[in-house]
């Protein structure tokens, strides 16, 4: 196996590792919100476990451009690479998802935490709860298009 | 789409009516009632919190009574989420209101067994707490707090540490004078103390309880009056009776649960009563009469004028709405549309004589929907769980089912879209066909459009477009809002003025050879549209420039608020490349739904690998269409909220909150 392939699978390991790390992390301490707030009033069930499972996107995200990066690498079927620049391109293009998808998970799941305070004071402001985490996976959902759109054009 | 027309009428009537003309309202539920404002020094409001704190009550014990027998005789028949409040009729109604002293009789009884319940809970805790402390005792054969005979003193208490009998039988007979007539005996030892008993005589009292002592002997601070094992009987005896009893009481709970459906009713008529106590505290009331004031849908204000006149000759005036009042707003829209009224009433209701975006953005709303989730087989899914919800569940709430609605037309959407960009269930077809008929030729599904994944350039020129499109309708609407308010100059220099500026620069931009680098598509206007981009970006620019600030006086702060509103084109900027996410997560999607499909496929053909596909599929693509509807949804909202609101929406609006029976489990259905 090619060194130019061990930076690839570098890549595509990082962006499913940190941005799922992110994720465990942002939807772990929006969880704990969550269970809070249903210990004292059940009936928010519902809401609480969408804003918790906001944060968990970041991971799938990861997950997808890995997928795309081990089927253009040859892993999945396909001619494997042997360039060296070729691999390192790949890493660097797995990076935005990667960092970015670690940073903003956390932040997205602490945003979460501060949305579910909210919806348990006020039950009937979840759509104005759910826009506020939204906001901050803007940056993970440019940071996939931007390695989407690398990965897929490497030549 | 617009906002429903509002009237407002005042009440002035006779004093011995208000009850009736109250409930009139109240069963009509068309009318918002409000008190302040009628101020008059001969006026006066009664004082009606003592009753409607006892109906507030009454309503509670009722709530309570449902919460216990849903929980000790649960209602089998039940339809959970979306079942809505039953409906009654006004004779059942009646029939409750008649025999309610019965009822109410019911609810203290089982109020009273709750209670005794959870008494007798509290004395079997108790009895098990002192079970439990008279374990180590258990060997013991006189009672605990036996202190001697005639002729014998007894010493029954605890040691720190660890002892044998014989060696607290050396320990307790130090020093004594023959013969030593002591008997030691330990009951048990462990957990930090051993329960011991020693015996000896009357003489020898004294100087045993001192070495007893040196070794730490202390007597037990809670003792029985009674031999332990024996003490230990009654108690498990009193727990099984104590349970029994709990038994009972359930029954008897249980007994009432053929009612429930009486207790609903009785429930909600308390609440209402509570309500129309709660609104009677506010009239004001001269000696003979009292007066009302309340909001009415323009086209029903006839209506209740009559009803109130004729039957209750009532003097109902149509009123001017006065300065500073805001009228409550209710949306109309058709039928699609008003399936996405919770979705602008979640942001904020528009105010009166403003616009009601609702049609347009429900049109947006679900072309973006079906873009995000963009797969057949989950829009499909989508949809006919949807149509069979609001088919079976016809009554649900009112929010819900608008809700339902929504998603209905989203999955619709989502369908068209997955057949667009060829998604269903990601690329099951392939992978089925591959795995398990040794397909191999090409692509069976062929997408309608082309597949986001092969060319996502294409795609993410397509996604801006429509962003342009979607942000250009929503200044459109702003620019119908100032022609509408008459203000032509406004229209011109912040509506035409961006038009022009933007359209220009879009414009110079699609022939540029950056454009082309990114896109792959070569585009050569006319050299008239050169000159004709440089112009309206010119025009535009300048407009912008020198109109923006015109309620300046001072034309160096003019043009300085002109030229930063030119800086608010990198706004426009990254409005349009927020439209990206239709992209990210339309391949979110398919890509998530070929992961699962390939896990799926991974044992090969034959029956245990298509075992394996099903159960991998089933809860592959169960996850995918769960976080990735929920993914469409809330990205869908922020489209509509932060980029297309952005640009003219003002919220403001007040909901509109009739006065009307407070039912939480029931809906009467009047007959007419």
């Amino acid at each position: 196996m090619s060194l130019g392939m061990v930076f690839a699978i570098l890549g595509a390991a990082l962006s499913t590792a940190l941005a799922g790390f992110g994720s465990a992390w942002g939807v772990g301490i929006a969880g704990q919100a969550a269970a809070g707030v249903v210990s004292e009033d059940p009936d928010q069930f519902a809401k609480v476990l969408l804003l918790q499972l906001l944060p968990g996107t970041q991971g799938i995200y990861g997950l997808l451009v890995t997928f795309i990066t081990l089927s253009n690498i040859g892993i999945l079927g396909g001619e494997p690479i042997t360039d060296v620049n070729k691999g390192l391109m790949y890493l660097f293009a797995c990076l935005p998802i990667a960092i970015v998808g670690l940073v903003s998970a956390y932040h997205q799941g602490r945003t979460s935490v501060a949305c579910i305070g909210l919806v348990a004071k006020k039950p009937d402001q979840f759509g104005k709860a759910m826009l506020f985490p939204a906001m901050v996976e803007t940056y993970a959902i440019l940071s996939l298009l931007v390695s989407i759109l690398a990965v897929t054009n490497i030549k | 789409m617009a906002i429903v027309k509002m009237q407002k009428l005042s009440i002035c009537a006779n004093k011995k009516n208000r009850k009736a003309i109250l409930e009139t309202l109240q069963n009509l539920g068309i009318m918002e009632v409000f008190t302040e404002g009628i101020e008059d020094e001969d006026l006066k409001v009664t004082d009606t919190l003592s009753a409607r704190t006892k109906y507030e009550k009454r309503a509670e014990s009722y709530d309570r009574v449902l919460k216990l027998l849903s929980i000790y005789a649960p209602d089998k028949k039940k339809g959970g989420l979306f079942a809505g409040r039953d409906e009654i009729s006004r004779a059942d109604v009646d029939r409750i209101v008649q025999n309610r002293r019965m009822y109410n009789q019911d609810t203290v009884q089982i109020i009273r067994d709750e209670k005794e319940i959870t008494e007798c809970q509290g004395q079997i805790v108790k009895d098990r707490n002192q079970i439990e402390s008279l374990v180590p005792w258990q060997k013991l054969g006189v009672p605990m707090n036996t202190e001697g005979t005639k002729s014998t003193a007894v010493f029954i208490g605890t040691l720190p540490e660890d002892a044998t009998d014989a060696s607290l039988y050396a320990a307790a007979s130090k020093e004594l004078p023959e013969p030593v007539c002591v008997s030691a005996e330990v009951l048990s030892s462990g957990n930090e103390q051993t329960c011991v008993s020693v015996v000896c005589l009357k003489r020898d009292a004294a100087k045993v309880e001192e070495n007893l002592r040196a070794i730490g002997f202390a007597r037990p601070a809670q003792v029985v009056e009674d031999v332990p094992s024996a003490v230990t009987i009654s108690l498990e005896q009193d727990i099984e009776a104590q349970e029994k009893r709990i038994d009972e009481l359930k029954a008897d709970i249980c007994s009432y649960a053929g009612k429930r459906g009486d207790y609903r009713i009785a429930a909600d008529y308390y609440r209402t009563r509570a309500e129309k106590y709660k609104l009677l505290g506010t009239i004001p009331q001269s000696k003979s009469s009292f007066f009302l004031e309340g909001w009415v849908p323009a086209d029903k204000a006839e209506r209740v004028e009559k009803l109130l006149t004729e039957n209750y000759g009532a003097l109902v005036e149509k009123e001017e709405v006065r300065e500073n009042e805001v009228e409550p707003t209710i949306l109309h829209n058709n039928r699609f549309s008003q399936a996405a009224e919770g979705v602008l009433a979640s942001y904020g209701l528009p105010q009166h004589g403003r616009v009601d975006p609702t049609f347009i953005m429900s049109i947006f709303y679900v072309i973006f929907f079906g873009m995000m989730l963009s797969d057949a087989g989950y829009g499909i899914i989508m949809f006919v769980g949807c149509a069979i919800l609001l088919k079976k569940f016809p009554k649900m709430a009112e929010g819900t089912k608008k809700m339902m609605q929504l998603f209905f037309w989203c999955g619709l959407s989502t369908t068209f879209w997955g057949i667009m960009y060829g998604g269903f269930f990601g690329d099951a077809i392939e992978v089925v066909a591959k795995t398990f008929f040794g397909h191999t030729g090409g692509k069976i599904l062929k997408p309608l459009w082309f597949e986001p994944l092969t060319d996502p350039m294409r795609l993410l020129i397509w996604c801006m477009l429509f962003g342009v499109i979607h942000l250009y309708v929503g200044l459109g609407i702003k620019g119908y809002q100032s022609l509408k308010d008459g203000d032509v100059v406004a229209f011109v220099c912040d509506i035409l003025a961006w038009y022009a500026f933007l359209t220009g620069l879009i414009l110079m931009l699609v022939p540029s050879s950056l454009f082309a680098s990114i896109s792959g598509m070569e585009i050569q206007f006319p050299a008239f549209v050169g000159i004709l981009a440089k112009g309206l970006t010119i025009a535009g620019l300048a407009i912008i420039l020198v109109m923006s600030g015109r309620d300046r006086k001072n034309w160096a702060i003019r043009i300085a608020v002109g030229a930063y509103d030119i800086y608010g084109v990198t706004g426009w900027l990254s409005d349009v490349l927020s439209y990206s996410r239709l992209l990210a997560l339309g391949l979110a999607t398919g890509v998530i739904g070929s992961v699962i499909n390939m896990m799926g496929s991974m044992f090969g053909g034959g029956v245990i690998g298509a075992i394996l596909f099903v159960v991998i599929f089933a809860l592959g693509h169960t996850l995918n269409i769960g976080i990735n509807a929920l993914g469409a949804y809330v990205h869908t909202n922020r489209l509509q909220y932060v980029e297309f609101f952005g640009k003219f929406y003002e919220a403001g609006g007040k909901p509109f909150i009739p006065f009307q029976n407070a039912n939480k489990y029931v809906e009467v259905k009047e007959e007419r």
